[in-house]
């Protein structure tokens, strides 16, 4: 599907990231290269404590890193002042967390909103928008629930639907499923590929749930601070 | 994102509910005790006050209203001759013994005004007629005398009782409001003044006069001040004059004050301290909105509008849970409680900068914070 003549929509070089200083310096990303690919959905997988989160932070530009370059969308990330990665990461990313991090005070709908009210969109165009994306991730009668009065399944959805309502070039994953039990997670993974994966978007998707390997396209393995092994995973009926 | 900030603060019931008791309970304090320190000071000057003339001339070395150095007779025509000057009366101001009947002795400010106009005379009269005032051995007490003598019963209308072995009968009882010695006062005329107290010297304690219309209070008391060497005030000058002598030779600034500087304090600190940690709590939200692209100008605006918010609600319900405590226990002037409009403004003022820095430190702390802890 992805020849390496494409263009990667993430193109990081030399990624080195310590944390500390002096004795209790601990180097957790030791010169990473990874290209990510429009159209893909990207597993990164390693043990836990293996530096997997903080090469998210880094490729989303949440985190400074050390060493080494990012491009995202042809866009060098560490040549940008802080404020402007910060708009572009509202207009060009989604984010999924282990933990939703949905806002407790907003209703599902409210929370699909947020990342619209943020590009300054009209609060009513944008809740009819965050309706329309919980429509798609199949909550359409609980868009005036709070998150407390949802299953963790339902909140990891409103979750998705918020990354999504941006419609970002780059939807970004952390352990998306590590909250969830077994099918539920399998049905988060199947939202994210029918719902996220499409062709001018690349996901990427931190996982050690080997349960849910199948659902990637390429699978990459961090250890020890290096990203060791790429390998494309072969999908059932499309072998 | 105002919508949300709003939401993010009501939306935590418990957590807003914490943050508006600290921010009340701070106002509260402070206006409460700010309010008690103010009536206290209030009282400082009652006997300026209850008197209520705009000029008042004193002996060039005064210190306070309570403490008299008589002036010679011949001041009361100094002072009406000048130019500017509307009228002038004498009063007498001093401490008397008064035995009661029942035999018992107590200290009393005997106040002699003018017989002629009365000028001085308290602006409400509870009980008789003030005018009998000017009948032979006439006394008007006010209601803080009657409380101090005995109550209603020991002392009303038509009692007799001694002062300096001499008659005074009780024709009124005046309301005024309660001074800070709690001495009872009692009117009467400046010639039954001569009657009761002792022979000396000078009798004169005070000239009260008023300026004409048109000319400014203040020149008409520069014009007394120079062209006869005694000492003049304006009302007001001569009240604070006398409450800032009160705080600076009594316990009453220093103990006040710094009790009220300590609520304040508390207060301030409190109202930060809540609203601080209300940010830091939401520390992971915040988090979250500026990895979804809030750019820290918006997270500030929305921390700021969260203080403001819960900082004037906070100062609402706080005043208006200080004055219902100042209705209840001042009521009747028993308690000092002056809930003042400057007052107010300065707590305002103070909590809205509170407020501000709070915020403040929340958004240094939100600028710093790497959003990638949503990760965590
Ligand atoms: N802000 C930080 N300060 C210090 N150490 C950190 C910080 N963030 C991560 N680390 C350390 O970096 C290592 C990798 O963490 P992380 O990227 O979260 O791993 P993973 O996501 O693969 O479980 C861990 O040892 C962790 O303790
Ligand atoms: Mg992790």
């Amino acid at each position: 599907m992805n020849d390496d003549s494409q263009p990667a929509a993430v193109r990081a070089r030399g990624i080195v990231k310590s944390f500390g200083t002096g004795d209790t310096q601990i180097t957790v990303l030791k010169g990473i290269d990874l290209d990510i690919y429009l159209g893909e959905l990207l597993l990164l997988v390693g043990e836990s404590g293996g530096g997997k989160t903080t090469l998210l932070s880094a490729i989303a530009g949440i985190l400074d890193i050390n060493e080494g370059n990012i491009d995202v969308l042809g866009v060098p990330l560490s040549a940008l002042p802080a404020n402007k990665r910060t708009r572009f990461r509202g207009q060009t990313m989604g984010f999924i967390y282990q933990q939703f991090n949905l806002l407790p005070a907003l209703t599902a709908a409210e929370n699909v909103a947020v990342p619209l009210l943020i590009q300054n969109i009209g609060r009513s165009e944008a809740l009819r928008r965050a309706r329309g994306m919980l429509n798609r991730v199949g909550l359409p009668d609980r868009t005036e629930f709070l998150p407390k009065n949802l299953s963790g399944g339902q909140q990891q959805r409103v979750a998705i639907a918020r990354a999504l309502v941006n419609e970002p070039r780059l939807l970004i994953c952390d352990e998306p499923t590590a909250a969830l039990d077994g099918p539920n997670g399998q049905k988060i993974m199947e939202l994210l590929r029918e719902v996220g994966r499409s062709p001018d978007r690349c996901v990427i998707v931190v996982t050690h749930d080997s349960r849910i390997f199948h659902f990637g396209d390429r699978m990459a393995s961090l250890t020890d601070g290096r990203i060791t092994n790429i390998e494309r995973i072969q999908q059932e009926g499309t072998a | 994102m105002n919508y949300v900030a709003l939401k993010m603060l009501f939306g935590d019931r418990a957590k807003y509910l914490m943050l508006l008791c600290g921010l009340t309970f701070a106002v509260m304090l402070i206006v409460q005790q700010g309010s008690i320190f103010w009536g206290l000071m209030m009282w400082s000057q009652a006997s300026i006050t209850n008197l209520n003339v705009p000029i008042w001339v004193t002996d060039p070395g005064i210190a306070q209203v309570d403490e008299v150095k008589p002036l010679a007779d011949t001041a009361v025509d100094r002072v009406r001759s000048l130019d500017g000057v509307e009228w002038a009366v004498p009063l007498y101001k001093g401490l008397l013994r008064a035995r009661l009947a029942t035999g018992e002795y107590h200290q009393i400010t005997l106040t002699g005004l003018e017989s002629a106009t009365l000028i001085g005379r308290p602006a409400e009269v509870q009980e008789g007629r003030f005018e009998d005032i000017l009948q032979p051995d006439a006394v008007v007490l006010d209601q803080w005398a009657v409380e101090r003598m005995g109550g209603p019963t020991v002392v009303r209308v038509g009692t007799i009782f001694e002062l300096n072995d001499k008659l005074a009968r009780v024709v009124a009882i005046a309301k005024t409001q309660k001074s800070f010695t709690n001495i009872p006062v009692v009117y009467t005329t400046y010639e039954g003044a001569m009657r009761y107290v002792p022979r000396e010297r000078r009798i004169l304690s005070y000239v009260l006069a008023k300026h004409k219309d048109g000319v400014p209070v203040e020149d008409v008391v520069q014009r007394i001040r120079t062209q006869t060497g005694l000492g003049a005030f304006t009302q007001e000058d001569f009240g604070f004059k006398t409450y800032m002598w009160v705080l600076v030779n009594t316990g009453i600034g220093i103990n006040f004050g710094t009790t009220i500087l300590l609520g304040f304090i508390v207060g301030m600190a409190i109202a930060g301290q809540t609203f601080y940690l209300f940010t830091i709590e939401n520390l992971r939200q915040f988090g979250a909105l500026k990895a979804m692209g809030a750019s820290s100008f918006t997270l500030a605006r929305m921390i700021l509008l969260q203080a403001f918010t819960v900082g004037l609600t906070g100062y609402g319900v706080g005043i208006g849970l200080a004055t219902v405590f100042g209705f209840l226990t001042a009521q009747g002037g028993n308690l000092p409680f002056a809930e003042t409009w400057q007052l107010l403004l300065l707590v305002l003022v103070a909590l809205l900068a509170i407020c501000l820095v709070s915020a403040s430190v929340s958004i240094i702390k939100l600028a710093r914070l790497e959003p990638a802890i949503v990760f965590r």
